[in-house]
């Protein structure tokens, strides 16, 4: 997450020192990442407040008096609160349970969370419509097949539903947060508390929870961040059911005729509740005042569970079938049947959904758009949130502190906003983007720049600015000390960042589903197509191939870093 | 043998007299034509057949004309429009032929000026219901909007019979409705029920809490797979094509009648293939296509010389209940806000 942006306390270098031959690549970067962010922003406003007649604050007066967008505000409210709260519940005691007591099997717990984070919510909400639609939903068939009731058990077409399948894609911001808390966290207290003769779980509430209280509020509000920004999630559960949230509200008025101005002016409460909680977050983070956070190398002791040992572990996995195992088996499935709602028996097993898919012109462009727009966005991030973190890390110019701010800046647009303001910046002169794949590339590059920039951020602290000094001294310059001494030692982390943006990139659809047209779409918004003609079997097809490609890239990532990637907090970006 | 002679005998001099008088020129103009068509390479069909059908069409298409693809890009009626429109406000020219079930949207985009004048081949003897009078579009296909249901789960007699059957309290939660906000066939739908029943038969419908999907295709799925048991509307082809599949599911025709849905199809005035475009124009409207949309697909045409299959009901045996185009057109905006009042979402 942001760190804080005040300088930190380090030697200032003279600024001259930094005005030699490089100086215009820092120039550059700063105006590209300032248009980039404040173009589609000041035309979102803009065209919020004009009517036909200039000025008007009508749109803002309808979203807020309308019954219909009251609806869709309250309805992203109780979601955004109610999957906050369930995320917290799934996440927070996972995490204690691997951090801190001898659960059996807790690397495959944390490699399932993983898994779970980088699973794109839509494909989970699809395959949840398989397991829990009320009537044909595999979970209910075994239900009524079990107690000969006629009721359903569940029905995912429901708010409760609708949380439910977030809350399982989002817990693992919970989770990450405090993981990492809890393991900076020394033990010391915890035993002096068990010395003085508390019991585990007066320790555990006395002592261990206060100190990661703010690690999970603040996973907490993370959680109800990606809430709030989900489009592909209530697109598939919640219209079915007949309600709206703001992201398909949004979304809807661009039916046409396109209402954008409408569309501007709910996009932007969205963008200042996002704005609000994220403040709020750093805020938390920042009063971070526990002496006992974030001492290295403190001795943690495993608490032992005891007899509760097996009870834990099949909480843990009955909460990771519901994120991972039964949703991956019924998109299995779906892939090789002809009716996904039937057995799998000879008659229904069919190759046909891969043939369909595959060799249908409309994915195959898809396929190739989502890679070349995954591997340029990522190329471009990576490089130019190295950059970036570079500029700031050693202060090179004037105001580095606002380019810092304006990379993390993104992270309060929800895709659907970004898209909202992309849509109406590059579909006028003088930028005519729209119909391109440039806009979004555009609109992913911003939506991922402060995930890159935060983990390039990390990578650039790491590496101390000593060794460059040695280098200066002994009379290279910049560009050469930059070339030679700092980008060998950051490497890896870069192509971390880079593996970072290349899966956020895979997945996006909620600024995709905006900004296509039928030469430019990528593979979430084909997924998003098909489902329109209940294309279950093609979906699952497409669905399994891009998980397969984030696999393959999280994969890639493990290997680099040789370490798990859960250890770097994400931030920003739902899908 | 003899009698096949005899009369290439006297044949065979009539029609080296046209060949000689009539052929060369058309043929060399049609291989003109290809050759153009050629060159450009594709045609871009924005169209809202089923995805399904409508890759058939393009791959027969493709294979009669090899060199020449076809690039179907399939989506909603009402998506088609603001697409066509919203990339034209970009200025993009990309769309060839616009195909939508939306017949409102003719009268609208040729009041833009945005089609081109066109009369495909062999159309002039089609249904007049198929013809715009001023040769901008024909309807390439005609599908009746019906009701629906999975007969495992519903027997025949209880199945509903009529639209207001479905206003019964016995169905809650077990419908499913597609959307006019997405699709032509639906907008057609509404509309032709408000004739018939008023808004207050949507009223009741939606206490019913029906299933909401966006494509008139989306219930057949819906249906087969038994998430909900009755389709409240649909265009019968996509009904029809998953029953023969083998999926449990019955078609009803409802008696009070059965909205008509004839889809235009057209050519922009602003095709980036426009030769491609109406090769392919003519190629859809061919006696041979046309044939196999009512075959295959299960859709009703208006060529005159097109036979349907015998499980089909002749549209003569049904009451139909016809829309007029510019009323839809006029209505569109009414027609999606209140159904959206009514159903929420």
């Amino acid at each position: 997450m942001p760190r804080e942006l005040t300088a930190p306390l380090r030697p200032r270098p003279s600024r001259l020192e930094g005005l030699d031959r490089a100086a215009p690549v820092w120039i550059v970067a700063a105006a590209a990442l300032l248009l980039l962010m404040l173009l589609p922003l000041a035309w979102l406003g803009y065209l919020s407040v004009s009517g036909e007649r200039g000025f008007t604050l009508a749109h803002y007066a309808r979203v807020f008096t309308d019954p219909r967008f009251q609806k869709a505000l309250w309805n992203t409210v109780v979601l955004a609160f109610w999957s906050g709260l369930l995320s917290l519940a799934l996440g927070a005691p996972m995490a204690w349970l691997t951090a801190r007591t001898d659960l059996p099997g807790k690397r495959i717990i944390r490699g399932l969370t993983l898994a779970s984070f980088v699973t794109p919510p839509f494909l989970g909400a699809f395959a949840w419509v398989m397991l829990a639609g009320p009537n044909a939903g595999y979970l209910n068939k075994l239900y009524r097949g079990l107690t000969g009731a006629e009721e359903p058990l569940l029905n995912i077409f429901s708010m409760p539903g609708l949380i439910f399948v977030v809350a399982l894609y989002t817990f693992p911001y919970v989770y990450i947060m405090i993981v990492n808390t809890l393991e900076l966290i020394a033990s010391d207290l915890e035993e002096a508390a068990s010395i003085l003769g508390a019991n585990r779980l007066w320790v555990a509430v006395t002592v261990t929870l206060p100190m990661v209280a703010p690690a999970i509020l603040s996973g907490f509000i993370l959680s109800v961040l990606q809430a709030l920004a989900l489009f592909g999630s209530p697109a598939i559960l919640a219209l079915p059911a007949g309600f709206h949230t703001i992201t398909t509200q949004i979304w809807a008025l661009f039916q046409y005729p396109p209402k954008v101005e409408m569309a501007a002016a709910f996009s932007v409460p969205l963008l200042l509740a996002t704005a609000l909680l994220l403040f709020l977050q750093k805020r938390l983070l920042g009063r971070r005042g526990y002496a006992a956070v974030g001492g290295k190398g403190a001795q943690r002791r495993q608490i032992p569970l005891g007899l509760w040992r097996q009870p834990a572990l099949l909480a843990c996995l009955a909460v990771m079938a519901c994120a991972i195992f039964l949703p991956y088996g019924i998109l299995a499935k779906a892939a090789f049947s002809r009716a996904w709602a039937q057995p799998l028996t000879w008659d229904n097993l069919t190759l046909g959904n891969w043939s369909f898919t595959f060799l249908s012109i409309s994915t195959q462009t898809a396929i190739v758009n989502t890679l070349e727009l995954g591997i340029l966005t990522a190329c471009v991030g990576a490089g130019l949130a190295a950059l970036l973190a570079y500029i700031t890390n050693r202060q090179l110019i004037v105001g580095h502190q606002v380019l810092g701010f304006l990379a993390l800046a993104p992270v309060v647009i929800p895709g659907v906003v970004l898209a909202v303001g992309l849509f109406i910046a590059y579909t006028r002169p003088p930028f005519l983007l729209y119909g391109t794949l440039w806009i979004l590339f555009l609109a992913y590059l911003t939506k991922e720049m402060p995930v890159g920039y935060s983990q390039s951020d990390a990578t650039f602290r790491g590496i101390h600015p000593e060794l460059e000094e040695a280098g200066r001294i002994l009379g290279a310059g910049r560009l050469r000390v930059l070339r030679e001494i700092t980008a060998p030692l950051a490497r890896s982390g870069i192509i971390a960042t880079w593996c970072f943006i290349f899966i956020g990139v895979i997945r996006e659809l909620s600024a995709s589903i905006l900004l296509f047209t039928p030469n430019t779409k990528v593979m979430s918004v084909v997924i998003f197509d098909l489902k329109e003609e209940g294309q279950f079997g093609a979906i699952a097809v497409l669905g399994l191939f891009m998980l397969a490609v984030t696999f393959v890239t999280v994969v890639l990532m493990q290997t680099v870093l040789g370490r798990d990637v859960l250890g770097a907090r994400p931030s920003g970006g739902a899908g | 043998m003899r009698v096949v002679r005899l009369r290439q005998r006297s044949v065979a001099p009539i029609l080296l007299c046209l060949a000689v008088l009539a052929a060369p020129a058309p043929a060399a103009a049609q291989d003109a034509r290809v050759e153009a068509a050629k060159k450009e390479g594709k045609v871009v069909w924005y169209t809202s057949l089923a995805l399904t059908s409508a890759e058939k069409v393009a791959k027969l298409f493709e294979a009669a004309y090899p060199g020449i693809k076809v690039e179907v890009q399939r989506t909603g009626s009402q998506r088609i429009l603001q697409r066509v429109m919203q990339e034209l406000q970009a200025n993009i020219k990309n769309v060839d032929v616009i195909h939508t079930s939306d017949a409102g949207h003719y009268v609208f985009l040729k009041d833009k000026k945005l089609l081109m004048k066109y009369t495909p081949a062999g159309v002039d003897r089609f249904a007049s219901s198929f013809k715009d009078k001023d040769g901008y579009h024909y309807g390439l296909r005609a599908t009746v909007n019906v009701i629906a249901y999975n007969t495992k789960a519903v027997s025949a007699a209880e199945a509903p019979r009529t639209w207001k059957d479905l206003l019964d309290p016995k169905w809650k939660g077990k419908l499913v409705t597609a959307h006019p906000g997405y699709s032509g066939v639906i907008a057609t739908h509404v509309l032709a029920l408000v004739h018939l029943h008023g808004w207050d038969y949507f009223k009741q419908l939606a206490q019913s809490k029906p299933m909401l999907v966006q494509s008139a295709v989306d219930p057949s799925g819906v249906v087969a797979s038994g998430e909900r048991t009755v389709a409240v509307n649909g265009g019968d082809y996509t009904f029809y094509q998953i029953k023969k599949k083998g999926n449990p599911v019955e078609i009803v025709f409802p008696k009070e009648g059965v909205p008509l849905v004839i889809s235009p199809t057209a050519i922009a005035t602003f095709a980036p293939h426009p030769n491609a475009a109406r090769l392919f124009t003519d190629f859809i409207f061919s006696r041979e296509v046309q044939q196999v949309l009512a075959d295959t697909e299960g859709l009703y045409t208006g060529h005159p010389e097109v036979t349907y299959p015998a499980d089909r009901p002749k549209l003569s045996e049904l009451k139909l209940l016809l829309v007029d185009p510019e009323e839809l057109e006029k209505r569109n905006e009414e027609i999606k806000t209140r159904f959206v009042e009514f159903f929420g979402a």
